[in-house]
Protein backbone atom coordinates (compact mmCIF):
# COMPACT_ATOMS: atom_id res chain seq x y z
CA UNK A 1 0.00 0.00 0.00
CA UNK A 2 1.19 3.25 -0.55
CA UNK A 3 0.43 6.44 1.73
CA UNK A 4 -1.30 8.81 -0.73
CA UNK A 5 -2.73 11.77 1.70
CA UNK A 6 -2.19 13.13 5.31
CA UNK A 7 -4.68 11.83 8.06
CA UNK A 8 -5.24 11.64 11.02
CA UNK A 9 -7.21 9.56 13.50
CA UNK A 10 -7.35 8.93 17.17
CA UNK A 11 -7.49 11.89 20.03
CA UNK A 12 -5.47 13.68 22.99
CA UNK A 13 -8.07 11.83 25.07
CA UNK A 14 -6.62 9.26 28.25
CA UNK A 15 -6.28 5.77 27.38
CA UNK A 16 -6.11 7.07 23.44
CA UNK A 17 -3.45 7.65 20.45
CA UNK A 18 -3.77 10.64 17.99
CA UNK A 19 -2.07 9.46 14.47
CA UNK A 20 -0.87 11.91 12.02
CA UNK A 21 0.68 9.69 8.73
CA UNK A 22 1.38 11.13 5.73
CA UNK A 23 4.24 10.11 3.01
CA UNK A 24 7.22 10.07 3.29
CA UNK A 25 10.19 9.88 0.65
CA UNK A 26 12.33 7.00 1.60
CA UNK A 27 11.64 4.86 4.56
CA UNK A 28 9.62 4.88 8.00
CA UNK A 29 9.63 7.74 10.11
CA UNK A 30 8.25 7.83 13.48
CA UNK A 31 8.14 10.66 16.23
CA UNK A 32 6.09 9.28 18.97
CA UNK A 33 5.55 11.32 22.13
CA UNK A 34 4.07 9.22 25.10
CA UNK A 35 2.87 9.69 28.30
CA UNK A 36 4.12 6.67 29.19
CA UNK A 37 7.70 7.31 26.85
CA UNK A 38 9.68 6.03 29.36
CA UNK A 39 8.57 2.35 29.53
CA UNK A 40 6.55 1.78 26.28
CA UNK A 41 7.90 4.20 23.65
CA UNK A 42 9.95 1.38 22.10
CA UNK A 43 7.37 -0.76 22.25
CA UNK A 44 4.93 1.51 20.62
CA UNK A 45 7.41 2.41 17.93
CA UNK A 46 7.99 -1.24 17.29
CA UNK A 47 4.56 -1.88 17.15
CA UNK A 48 3.73 1.18 14.67
CA UNK A 49 6.49 -0.67 12.16
CA UNK A 50 4.70 -3.67 12.50
CA UNK A 51 1.50 -2.49 11.27
CA UNK A 52 2.88 -0.52 8.61
CA UNK A 53 4.89 -3.52 7.48
CA UNK A 54 1.82 -6.04 7.67
CA UNK A 55 0.20 -3.66 5.56
CA UNK A 56 3.14 -3.64 3.09
CA UNK A 57 3.67 0.64 3.58
CA UNK A 58 7.65 1.07 3.22
CA UNK A 59 7.54 4.73 2.94
CA UNK A 60 5.57 7.03 5.79
CA UNK A 61 5.81 9.59 8.07
CA UNK A 62 4.26 9.30 11.32
CA UNK A 63 3.57 10.83 14.85
CA UNK A 64 1.95 9.20 17.73
CA UNK A 65 0.48 11.46 20.33
CA UNK A 66 -0.11 8.53 22.83
CA UNK A 67 -1.87 8.84 26.16
CA UNK A 68 -1.62 5.61 27.46
CA UNK A 69 -3.48 3.64 24.89
CA UNK A 70 -3.82 -0.44 24.72
CA UNK A 71 -1.93 -2.12 21.92
CA UNK A 72 -5.55 -2.45 20.40
CA UNK A 73 -6.58 0.75 19.99
CA UNK A 74 -2.99 1.69 18.55
CA UNK A 75 -3.63 -1.08 16.25
CA UNK A 76 -7.32 0.85 15.32
CA UNK A 77 -5.68 4.47 15.06
CA UNK A 78 -2.93 2.92 12.93
CA UNK A 79 -5.47 1.05 10.84
CA UNK A 80 -8.07 4.10 10.46
CA UNK A 81 -5.16 6.88 9.16
CA UNK A 82 -3.79 4.02 6.83
CA UNK A 83 -7.34 3.91 5.38
CA UNK A 84 -7.54 7.59 5.33
CA UNK A 85 -4.45 7.81 3.86
CA UNK A 86 -4.87 5.68 0.55
CA UNK A 87 -7.89 6.72 -0.73
CA UNK A 88 -11.49 6.26 -0.22
CA UNK A 89 -11.92 2.90 -2.68
CA UNK A 90 -9.96 1.55 -0.26
CA UNK A 91 -12.32 -1.61 2.00
CA UNK A 92 -10.94 -3.17 4.90
CA UNK A 93 -9.67 -6.83 4.25
CA UNK A 94 -11.59 -8.20 7.65
CA UNK A 95 -10.18 -11.55 7.13
CA UNK A 96 -11.61 -14.44 8.45
CA UNK A 97 -13.20 -15.81 11.63
CA UNK A 98 -9.98 -17.29 13.44
CA UNK B 1 -22.88 -16.59 29.41
CA UNK B 2 -26.10 -16.30 31.73
CA UNK B 3 -29.15 -16.13 30.12
CA UNK B 4 -29.88 -12.67 32.44
CA UNK B 5 -29.90 -9.27 30.82
CA UNK B 6 -31.12 -6.95 33.54
CA UNK B 7 -28.26 -4.61 32.56
CA UNK B 8 -27.07 -3.37 28.92
CA UNK B 9 -24.30 -0.70 29.41
CA UNK B 10 -24.04 1.50 26.56
CA UNK B 11 -20.48 2.13 25.86
CA UNK B 12 -19.70 4.68 22.71
CA UNK B 13 -17.79 3.08 20.14
CA UNK B 14 -15.07 5.72 19.68
CA UNK B 15 -14.27 5.97 23.31
CA UNK B 16 -10.94 4.08 24.28
CA UNK B 17 -11.45 4.61 28.15
CA UNK B 18 -14.58 3.30 28.37
CA UNK B 19 -14.41 0.11 26.16
CA UNK B 20 -11.04 -0.49 28.33
CA UNK B 21 -13.31 -0.38 31.60
CA UNK B 22 -16.46 -1.96 30.35
CA UNK B 23 -14.88 -5.03 31.33
CA UNK B 24 -14.64 -4.09 35.30
CA UNK B 25 -18.05 -3.62 35.88
CA UNK B 26 -20.76 -5.66 36.80
CA UNK B 27 -23.20 -5.44 34.01
CA UNK B 28 -24.67 -8.46 32.34
CA UNK B 29 -23.86 -7.35 29.11
CA UNK B 30 -22.00 -4.41 27.08
CA UNK B 31 -23.73 -2.90 24.01
CA UNK B 32 -21.17 -0.82 22.14
CA UNK B 33 -22.38 1.88 19.80
CA UNK B 34 -21.69 2.41 16.43
CA UNK B 35 -24.80 4.37 15.53
CA UNK B 36 -25.67 7.45 17.22
CA UNK B 37 -23.10 8.34 20.13
CA UNK B 38 -20.71 8.48 17.02
CA UNK B 39 -20.48 10.92 14.24
CA UNK B 40 -20.50 10.54 10.66
CA UNK B 41 -16.62 11.42 10.39
CA UNK B 42 -15.70 8.79 12.81
CA UNK B 43 -17.38 5.84 11.76
CA UNK B 44 -14.75 3.98 10.41
CA UNK B 45 -12.55 4.38 13.56
CA UNK B 46 -15.42 3.47 15.78
CA UNK B 47 -15.73 0.44 13.66
CA UNK B 48 -12.46 -0.86 13.44
CA UNK B 49 -11.51 0.04 17.33
CA UNK B 50 -15.05 -1.91 18.66
CA UNK B 51 -13.09 -4.65 16.09
CA UNK B 52 -9.99 -4.80 17.75
CA UNK B 53 -11.05 -4.54 21.18
CA UNK B 54 -13.69 -7.43 20.50
CA UNK B 55 -10.07 -9.64 19.74
CA UNK B 56 -8.46 -8.60 22.22
CA UNK B 57 -10.20 -7.17 25.22
CA UNK B 58 -10.77 -9.61 27.73
CA UNK B 59 -14.45 -9.59 28.65
CA UNK B 60 -15.54 -12.47 30.81
CA UNK B 61 -18.38 -14.58 30.22
CA UNK B 62 -20.06 -10.79 29.62
CA UNK B 63 -22.55 -11.33 26.56
CA UNK B 64 -21.12 -8.62 23.81
CA UNK B 65 -23.64 -6.88 21.40
CA UNK B 66 -23.07 -3.93 19.43
CA UNK B 67 -25.84 -1.32 17.75
CA UNK B 68 -24.91 -1.26 13.61
CA UNK B 69 -26.05 1.41 11.54
CA UNK B 70 -28.31 1.16 9.98
CA UNK B 71 -28.53 -0.74 6.50
CA UNK B 72 -29.83 2.82 4.27
CA UNK B 73 -27.14 4.78 6.36
CA UNK B 74 -24.21 3.73 4.41
CA UNK B 75 -22.58 2.23 7.26
CA UNK B 76 -24.72 -0.95 7.73
CA UNK B 77 -22.87 -3.47 5.57
CA UNK B 78 -19.27 -2.82 6.90
CA UNK B 79 -20.57 -2.40 10.56
CA UNK B 80 -22.28 -6.19 10.27
CA UNK B 81 -19.13 -8.12 8.53
CA UNK B 82 -16.70 -5.82 10.98
CA UNK B 83 -18.48 -7.50 13.47
CA UNK B 84 -18.98 -10.79 12.36
CA UNK B 85 -15.23 -10.93 11.94
CA UNK B 86 -14.75 -9.75 15.52
CA UNK B 87 -17.11 -12.52 16.78
CA UNK B 88 -19.50 -10.34 18.31
CA UNK B 89 -22.20 -11.97 20.43
CA UNK B 90 -25.61 -10.20 19.17
CA UNK B 91 -26.18 -7.03 16.56
CA UNK B 92 -28.97 -5.01 17.88
CA UNK B 93 -31.27 -2.89 14.79
CA UNK B 94 -31.39 0.31 15.43
CA UNK B 95 -34.93 1.91 14.88
CA UNK B 96 -36.85 -0.83 13.59
CA UNK B 97 -40.34 -0.25 11.62
CA UNK B 98 -40.93 -3.60 10.44
CA UNK B 99 -40.43 -7.71 10.18
CA UNK B 100 -38.72 -6.88 6.57
CA UNK B 101 -36.41 -4.60 8.55
CA UNK B 102 -35.08 -7.68 10.45
CA UNK B 103 -35.05 -9.77 7.74
CA UNK B 104 -33.12 -7.68 5.98
CA UNK B 105 -30.33 -7.52 8.60
CA UNK B 106 -30.54 -10.73 8.58
CA UNK B 107 -29.48 -11.51 5.22
CA UNK B 108 -26.43 -9.36 5.23
CA UNK B 109 -25.35 -11.28 8.12
CA UNK B 110 -25.99 -14.91 6.83
CA UNK B 111 -24.08 -13.60 3.79
CA UNK B 112 -21.02 -12.65 5.54
CA UNK B 113 -21.11 -15.58 8.22
CA UNK B 114 -20.71 -17.76 5.07
CA UNK B 115 -18.06 -15.29 3.30
CA UNK B 116 -16.03 -15.37 6.92
CA UNK B 117 -16.47 -19.08 8.03
CA UNK B 118 -18.51 -18.28 11.10
CA UNK B 119 -21.23 -20.70 11.60
CA UNK B 120 -24.44 -19.36 10.25
CA UNK B 121 -26.73 -18.71 12.85
CA UNK B 122 -24.46 -18.34 15.46
CA UNK B 123 -24.85 -14.43 15.49
CA UNK B 124 -27.96 -13.59 17.61
CA UNK B 125 -29.91 -10.01 16.48
CA UNK B 126 -31.99 -7.51 18.80
CA UNK B 127 -34.40 -4.96 17.63
CA UNK B 128 -34.78 -1.92 18.81
CA UNK B 129 -38.18 -0.38 18.40
CA UNK B 130 -38.12 3.80 18.25
CA UNK B 131 -40.90 5.16 16.48
CA UNK B 132 -45.08 4.56 16.65
CA UNK B 133 -44.47 2.22 13.42
CA UNK B 134 -42.15 0.44 14.84
CA UNK B 135 -44.88 0.04 17.88
CA UNK B 136 -47.82 -0.79 16.46
CA UNK B 137 -45.39 -3.92 14.40
CA UNK B 138 -43.94 -4.95 17.85
CA UNK B 139 -45.52 -8.81 17.17
CA UNK B 140 -44.59 -9.02 13.53
CA UNK B 141 -40.61 -7.97 14.30
CA UNK B 142 -40.57 -10.19 17.38
CA UNK B 143 -41.80 -13.02 15.34
CA UNK B 144 -39.49 -11.95 12.24
CA UNK B 145 -36.26 -14.64 13.47
CA UNK B 146 -35.03 -17.14 15.49
CA UNK B 147 -31.73 -15.39 15.77
CA UNK B 148 -33.49 -12.34 18.21
CA UNK B 149 -32.63 -12.29 21.43
CA UNK B 150 -35.27 -9.62 21.99
CA UNK B 151 -36.72 -6.68 21.31
CA UNK B 152 -36.11 -3.08 22.78
CA UNK B 153 -37.76 -0.07 23.33
CA UNK B 154 -35.43 3.45 22.30
CA UNK B 155 -37.45 5.95 24.08
CA UNK B 156 -35.37 9.34 23.08
CA UNK B 157 -36.45 8.77 18.98
CA UNK B 158 -39.90 7.09 20.12
CA UNK B 159 -41.14 10.25 22.36
CA UNK B 160 -39.60 12.55 19.31
CA UNK B 161 -42.02 10.79 16.81
CA UNK B 162 -44.52 10.90 18.67
CA UNK B 163 -44.54 14.61 19.37
CA UNK B 164 -43.95 14.54 23.29
CA UNK B 165 -40.97 14.11 25.19
CA UNK B 166 -39.90 12.12 28.63
CA UNK B 167 -42.02 13.08 31.57
CA UNK B 168 -41.07 11.64 35.51
CA UNK B 169 -43.44 9.29 35.64
CA UNK B 170 -43.20 7.71 32.35
CA UNK B 171 -47.34 7.60 31.01
CA UNK B 172 -45.87 8.42 27.95
CA UNK B 173 -44.31 5.56 27.46
CA UNK B 174 -46.93 3.61 28.81
CA UNK B 175 -48.39 2.51 24.96
CA UNK B 176 -44.90 1.20 24.07
CA UNK B 177 -43.53 -0.53 26.91
CA UNK B 178 -47.09 -2.60 27.04
CA UNK B 179 -47.08 -3.23 23.39
CA UNK B 180 -42.99 -4.69 23.42
CA UNK B 181 -44.16 -7.03 26.27
CA UNK B 182 -46.54 -8.32 24.81
CA UNK B 183 -44.86 -9.07 21.65
CA UNK B 184 -42.04 -10.38 23.41
CA UNK B 185 -43.70 -12.54 26.01
CA UNK B 186 -45.92 -14.12 23.45
CA UNK B 187 -42.94 -15.32 21.50
CA UNK B 188 -40.69 -16.14 23.96
CA UNK B 189 -38.02 -13.59 23.75
CA UNK B 190 -36.77 -11.45 26.11
CA UNK B 191 -37.79 -7.72 26.47
CA UNK B 192 -35.39 -4.11 27.53
CA UNK B 193 -36.20 -1.36 28.51
CA UNK B 194 -34.52 2.27 27.48
CA UNK B 195 -32.34 4.46 29.02
CA UNK B 196 -32.27 6.79 31.47
CA UNK B 197 -30.63 9.92 30.89
CA UNK B 198 -30.72 11.72 33.97
CA UNK B 199 -27.76 10.13 35.46
CA UNK B 200 -28.17 12.61 38.75
CA UNK B 201 -31.91 11.64 39.51
CA UNK B 202 -31.52 8.20 41.39
CA UNK B 203 -34.93 8.11 43.02
CA UNK B 204 -36.74 8.66 39.75
CA UNK B 205 -34.20 5.98 37.97
CA UNK B 206 -35.13 3.55 40.83
CA UNK B 207 -38.79 4.00 40.33
CA UNK B 208 -38.67 3.59 36.23
CA UNK B 209 -37.11 0.62 36.83
CA UNK B 210 -39.17 -0.40 39.62
CA UNK B 211 -42.33 0.30 36.85
CA UNK B 212 -40.33 -2.00 34.11
CA UNK B 213 -39.68 -4.78 36.68
CA UNK B 214 -43.19 -4.89 37.71
CA UNK B 215 -44.70 -5.09 33.86
CA UNK B 216 -41.87 -7.77 33.00
CA UNK B 217 -39.09 -6.65 31.48
CA UNK B 218 -36.11 -8.70 31.34
CA UNK B 219 -33.71 -5.57 31.59
CA UNK B 220 -32.77 -2.15 31.10
CA UNK B 221 -30.30 -0.10 28.74
CA UNK B 222 -28.30 2.13 31.19
CA UNK B 223 -25.54 4.29 30.31
CA UNK B 224 -23.67 4.65 33.48
CA UNK B 225 -22.03 2.13 35.85
CA UNK B 226 -23.74 3.71 38.73
CA UNK B 227 -27.08 2.59 37.47
CA UNK B 228 -25.89 -1.55 37.40
CA UNK B 229 -26.24 -1.67 41.51
CA UNK B 230 -29.78 -0.23 41.35
CA UNK B 231 -31.01 -2.01 38.78
CA UNK B 232 -29.63 -5.55 40.09
CA UNK B 233 -30.90 -4.10 43.89
CA UNK B 234 -34.38 -4.23 42.05
CA UNK B 235 -34.37 -7.43 40.08
CA UNK B 236 -33.15 -9.81 43.69
CA UNK B 237 -35.38 -11.83 44.88
CA UNK B 238 -36.26 -11.56 48.13
CA UNK B 239 -35.35 -14.49 50.85
CA UNK B 240 -39.20 -15.74 50.80
CA UNK B 241 -38.98 -15.80 47.21
CA UNK B 242 -35.81 -17.57 46.87
CA UNK B 243 -37.00 -20.10 49.76
CA UNK B 244 -40.15 -20.77 47.57
CA UNK B 245 -38.66 -21.48 44.81
CA UNK B 246 -35.95 -23.71 46.37
CA UNK B 247 -39.42 -25.77 47.78
CA UNK B 248 -40.47 -25.96 44.37
CA UNK B 249 -37.66 -26.85 42.87
CA UNK B 250 -37.44 -29.81 45.54
CA UNK B 251 -41.20 -30.97 45.50
CA UNK B 252 -40.54 -31.28 41.51
CA UNK B 253 -37.45 -33.46 41.86
CA UNK B 254 -38.92 -35.35 44.49
CA UNK B 255 -42.00 -35.92 42.23
CA UNK B 256 -40.02 -36.92 39.96
CA UNK B 257 -38.30 -39.56 41.86
CA UNK B 258 -42.02 -41.23 43.36
CA UNK B 259 -43.10 -41.04 39.30
CA UNK B 260 -45.89 -38.63 40.63
CA UNK B 261 -47.83 -37.17 38.52
CA UNK B 262 -49.70 -34.27 40.40
CA UNK B 263 -47.35 -32.40 42.09
CA UNK B 264 -48.03 -30.24 45.14
CA UNK B 265 -46.35 -27.64 47.90
CA UNK B 266 -48.15 -26.36 51.07
CA UNK B 267 -52.13 -27.69 49.54
CA UNK B 268 -51.56 -26.02 46.01
CA UNK B 269 -50.83 -27.19 43.05
CA UNK B 270 -47.08 -26.68 41.08
CA UNK B 271 -47.29 -26.45 37.56
CA UNK B 272 -45.35 -25.28 34.32
CA UNK B 273 -45.76 -21.73 34.72
CA UNK B 274 -44.74 -21.73 38.63
CA UNK B 275 -41.61 -24.07 38.08
CA UNK B 276 -40.61 -21.84 35.28
CA UNK B 277 -40.85 -19.02 37.82
CA UNK B 278 -38.80 -20.98 40.70
CA UNK B 279 -36.29 -21.21 37.90
CA UNK B 280 -36.02 -17.55 36.63
CA UNK B 281 -36.25 -16.52 40.65
CA UNK B 282 -33.07 -19.18 41.65
CA UNK B 283 -31.38 -17.96 38.43
CA UNK B 284 -31.99 -14.03 39.43
CA UNK B 285 -30.26 -15.30 42.90
CA UNK B 286 -27.70 -16.74 41.96
CA UNK B 287 -26.58 -13.71 39.82
CA UNK B 288 -27.29 -11.06 42.83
Amino acid sequence: MEIINQSTSGTLESSDIQIILGPNKQGIDIDIRSSVQKQFGEHIDMLIRKILSDKMIENAKVLAVDNGALDCTIQARMETAIYRSIGENQRVDWGVVE
Amino acid sequence: MTNLRRTMMFVPGNHPAMIRDASIYASDSIMFDLEDAVSPFEKDSARLLVYHALKNVDYGEKELIVRINSLNSGFGFDDIEAMIAAQVDVIRLPKTETAQDVKDVEEVIESYERKLGREVGSTKMMAAIECAKGTLNALEIAKSSKRLIGIALGAEDYVTNMKTRRYPDGNELLFARSMIIHAARSVGIMAFDTIYTDLDNVEGFKAEVELIHQLGFDGKSIINPRQIKIVNEIYRPTKKEISHALDVIKAIEEANEKKSGVIALNGKMIDKPIVERAKYVLSLANHS
